[in-house]
């Protein structure tokens, strides 16, 4: 089929009007219920990557901030957080829901505008996500004797917190409500690229009332963030991010009493068999990877499909492919946004560049890049073999990988040949097939005839290399109680 | 009853009807098996019998090589009969199922707690500890596909394997450890005991841990616990018997396989025990055992990128700190030694949740 991707409607730009944030010319640290510079006065900018432009200058904490922030942490959980009861600390994480809830459309247009994300995303999922996770999580503040985890629960501490830019403050709310409403207090460490919904979010405790010292937001780069997670003050430590620095970690808290959870990466297999619904396995496969640019640690990168339906899926995947719209990332109609920085940027080119020196054939929809900012079309690699780098490697990009198989045992086999093992989908029609297939996935979400679904009732991590323990649901509050012997 | 079949091999799908003969097979085997001829009382005075003259024995003889006293292998013939000479055991390695020798063809000497030697123990290598890695990931999907029900009778026919030879364990971890009968034959029961509360497990793990999600749209959301995989055990020194089964029996009862390295001081119950697990239904490979120093073999098992656990109760601090170091390449879940154990309260859970995982399954409803 080589029609052209003739748009039937011609799209009138939708801008989401930036209105609503007051972007501020800096921001400082957030300790002990203050915002305060860091102490050696050090900052780094932060852009916008969908047009480089400059959006703020933001702290970066040293090992002083890092030691100012853990003490008071400590005496908020020796003291006034320590103390009250779950019922009370639950009222504030449901206030600080619904102020989620009522910043909502601030909070999604300043994660566009920091992240690069489409504003169709943050408003319709980053945001809304995080306000359900908050008010999800108050309710088991006072409810913790019937999580089931163990006996006598109580909390670890001070939880030393680090988390990416792909989901900026989602990824904020899944460390801090779960530690909180277990009687936790924490430092946080938003990342680098993306630091300004985490310091709005310091903003909203100070609305809540919630005690000083019980969030405490460091903004920095990798120094800030080893510095913290290394600080001998902090009684557990969770990451969300690369699988390279989550070694990095693990090696570090080898040997002392610190608790340690880690999301990290993944190398996603989507499988679709023969008698799947093909048009749902085509919007399941586009958004398993093009979602979020495909910076989704449980991407689907990997499509496993059946030699017998290949050429029609992955004919029905290039048209839909053609429809997507690339480009201004607060545009309501936008479906795929900015890469985040020109060092992600780079690395999902490297990554390219190897597929096509290892013969994969690429394939992209015609599709003109903005000039300026970070951009990279969705690409589509076929005659891709398990040896490859592309179907090894994890990208973090807008890039699928294409492999076919003949039999379910293949795609099992195929599917489980990565050290990663955090998501997997299946697609068939056939029930007791679907749950053969995710019997034996290794991986700690499988979804099936859908992808990329996140919920705060549901449990999400991975098996080996991509990390262990689960954030979400019942089983994410384990990570911050400790039991009884 | 003979050893199981070698590796099984990746299972294909076992149908229904293969659980059902499989569970079938198992009974008749519980059936049919060498039953225990008598109840613990009589256990105890056998122990006793062959315990006493040890204590005396040590008192009296110490670093003699052991004569009578070499009463290990538990061999009732060993009372001053018409001046036989008893048939002593050769201690091996427990890899897939069989006993092999070390590949390094290397032993180290073992002795009692009053310095007499007790036997030979392999020095298990490198080579070995790789094997045995091999061996129990090619266990792994057999065993961890079974049903639970079925994992959960193999391990309490564990336990009636362990029960008809009770005397014999007393014996040797009276000679081992120097405690008195009345001890041994406590810590021997307890250890029994254990594999029947880990046996009632496997079919109620998934109950108690997973959990149908509420989550926010029409989609069906199911977890599940899962094992780890391939689990590395460094077994505890002090408890050669009741610490050993009690850190082996709640990996293997969730669907992992092990790797065991028993402690190098007392390594000889840890194959006395593989000796009831291959009479058990427990399929080769599900647990092996290594003997030699841990020091040696450790590392390698600690930095094996195909080992998903690792449990170090048997390490001391230091020792700890360095293989969770070098686990943390592979993100290997790690049990941290916990200092002090009282291994015989009661186990709880804690034993098993290191190494399982939670599988979180998403269907949307009504598409």
């Amino acid at each position: 089929m080589e029609e052209q991707a003739d748009p039937i409607f011609e799209y009138a730009p939708a801008p989401e009007s930036r209105a609503v944030v007051r972007l501020r010319s800096s921001y400082e640290l957030f300790i002990d219920g203050e915002f305060t510079p860091a102490e050696s006065g050090e900052r780094m900018a932060t852009l916008n990557p969908a047009d480089e432009e400059h959006l703020a200058q933001v702290s970066v904490a040293g090992e002083p901030d890092v030691d100012r922030a853990v003490a008071a942490a400590r005496r908020a959980f020796e003291g006034a957080w320590g103390a009250m009861p779950g019922a009370e600390r639950g009222k504030y994480l449901f206030r600080i829901a619904r102020i989620l809830q009522e910043r909502a459309r601030e909070l999604a247009v300043l994660e566009t505008l920091d992240n690069g994300k489409p504003i169709k995303e943050t408003r319709d999922v980053d945001i809304p996500m995080v306000a359900a996770y908050f008010f999800y999580h108050a309710g088991w503040a006072d409810k913790l004797d019937y999580a089931g985890m163990g006996p006598a629960p109580r909390p670890v501490g001070v939880a030393a917190q680090v988390i990416p830019w792909n989901f900026p403050l989602l990824m904020l709310a899944w460390k801090i409500a779960p530690a909180l409403a277990a009687g936790n207090t924490v430092v946080l460490k938003p990342a680098e690229t993306t630091p300004l919904s985490a310091l709005v979010f310091a903003e909203i405790c100070q609305e809540t009332g919630l005690p000083p010292g019980v969030v405490n937001i460091l903004t920095g780069a990798g120094a800030t963030g080893r510095s913290l997670v290394g600080h001998p003050g902090a009684d557990k430590v969770a990451f969300t991010g690369s699988t390279a620095v989550g070694r990095e970690i693990a090696r570090s808290v080898a040997g002392t009493d610190k608790r340690l959870t880690l999301e990290l990466g993944g190398k996603g297999a989507n499988i679709v068999y023969d008698d799947a619904a093909l048009d749902q396995a085509v919007e399941g496969v586009v958004s398993g990877i093009f979602f979020n640019q495909g910076h989704v640690c449980c991407a689907g990168s990997r499509l496993l499909v059946q030699e017998s339906v290949a050429d029609e899926l992955l004919e029905r995947l290039r048209a839909r492919i053609e429809r997507l719209r690339l480009g201004d990332p607060l545009d309501k109609n936008t479906d795929i946004g900015a890469i985040n920085s020109a060092e992600q940027l780079e690395r999902i080119r490297e990554l390219v560049r190897a597929g096509d020196e290892e013969g994969a054939e690429s394939w992209s929809p015609q599709c003109p890049l903005p000039e300026k900012g970070y951009w990279f079309a969705p690409t589509v690699f076929t005659g891709v073999t398990q040896a490859h780098r592309v179907a090894r490697e994890e990208i973090f990009g807008p890039v699928l990988s294409v492999l076919t198989f003949r039999t379910p045992d293949e795609a099992v086999a195929k599917a489980n040949n990565t050290p990663y093992g955090l998501s997997a989908g299946v697609w068939t029609e056939k029930g007791s097939r679907m749950l053969w297939t995710a019997e034996r996935l290794r991986a700690g979400v499988i979804w099936s005839n859908t992808f990329n679904k996140f919920d705060p009732a549901s449990p999400f991590g991975g098996y080996k290399e991509s990390g262990y323990g689960r954030e979400g649901g019942r089983h994410g509050l384990e990570a911050y109680l400790v039991h009884a012997a | 009853m003979s050893t199981p079949p070698d590796n099984p091999g990746p299972s294909s799908a076992a149908s229904g009807e293969e659980e059902r003969e499989r569970a079938a097979a198992s009974d008749a085997a519980a059936g049919s098996g060498p039953r225990v001829p008598s109840g613990r009382p009589e256990v105890h005075a056998e122990a006793a019998e062959l315990a006493e003259p040890l204590d005396g024995a040590e008192a009296a003889r110490p670093g003699e090589p052991a004569g009578p006293a070499r009463s290990g292998a538990g061999v009732p013939a060993e009372a001053p009969a018409a001046g036989r000479i008893p048939v002593r055991k050769t201690y091996k390695l427990y890899m897939g199922g069989a006993f092999p020798r070390s590949e390094s063809g290397r032993c180290y000497p073992v002795t009692g707690s009053g310095g007499a030697h007790l036997a030979n123990a392999a020095l298990a290598s490198r080579k070995d500890a790789r094997d045995a890695v091999v061996a129990a990931r090619s266990a792994f999907s057999g065993w961890s596909g079974r049903t639970a029900y079925n994992r959960g009778q193999i391990l309490y026919r564990v336990a009636e394997m362990m029960e008809g030879r009770s005397a014999q364990f007393a014996a040797e971890i009276a000679e081992t450890d120097g405690i008195g009968a009345e001890r041994a034959d406590e810590l021997v029961a307890a250890a029994v005991d254990r594999w029947v509360y880990y046996a009632g497990w496997p079919d109620k793990i998934g109950q108690v841990l997973g959990a149908a999600n509420a989550v926010s749209g029409p989609y069906f959301n199911l977890s599940q616990p899962e094992p780890s995989g391939v689990v590395a055990i460094l077994a505890p020194p002090a408890a050669p018997l009741l610490g050993l089964v009690s850190v082996v029996a709640p990996v293997i009862a969730t669907g992992n396989t092990a790797v065991v390295v028993a402690g190098e001081r007392a390594p000889l119950p840890a194959l006395t025990l593989a000796e009831a697990l291959a009479t058990s239904d427990l399929p080769g490979g599900v647990v092996n055992i290594l003997t030699g120093t841990t020091g040696e073999i450790a590392p390698h098992l600690a930095s094996h990128a195909d080992v998903n656990g690792l449990d170090l109760t048997g390490a001391d601090p230091e020792t700890a700190a360095e293989l969770e170091r070098s686990a943390a390449q592979t993100l290997k879940r790690v049990l941290r030694p916990g200092g002090r154990e009282d291994w015989l309260a009661d186990p709880g859970i804690s034993r098993m949740t290191p190494f399982l995982e939670t599988k979180t399954v998403w269907h949307p409803i009504g598409v």
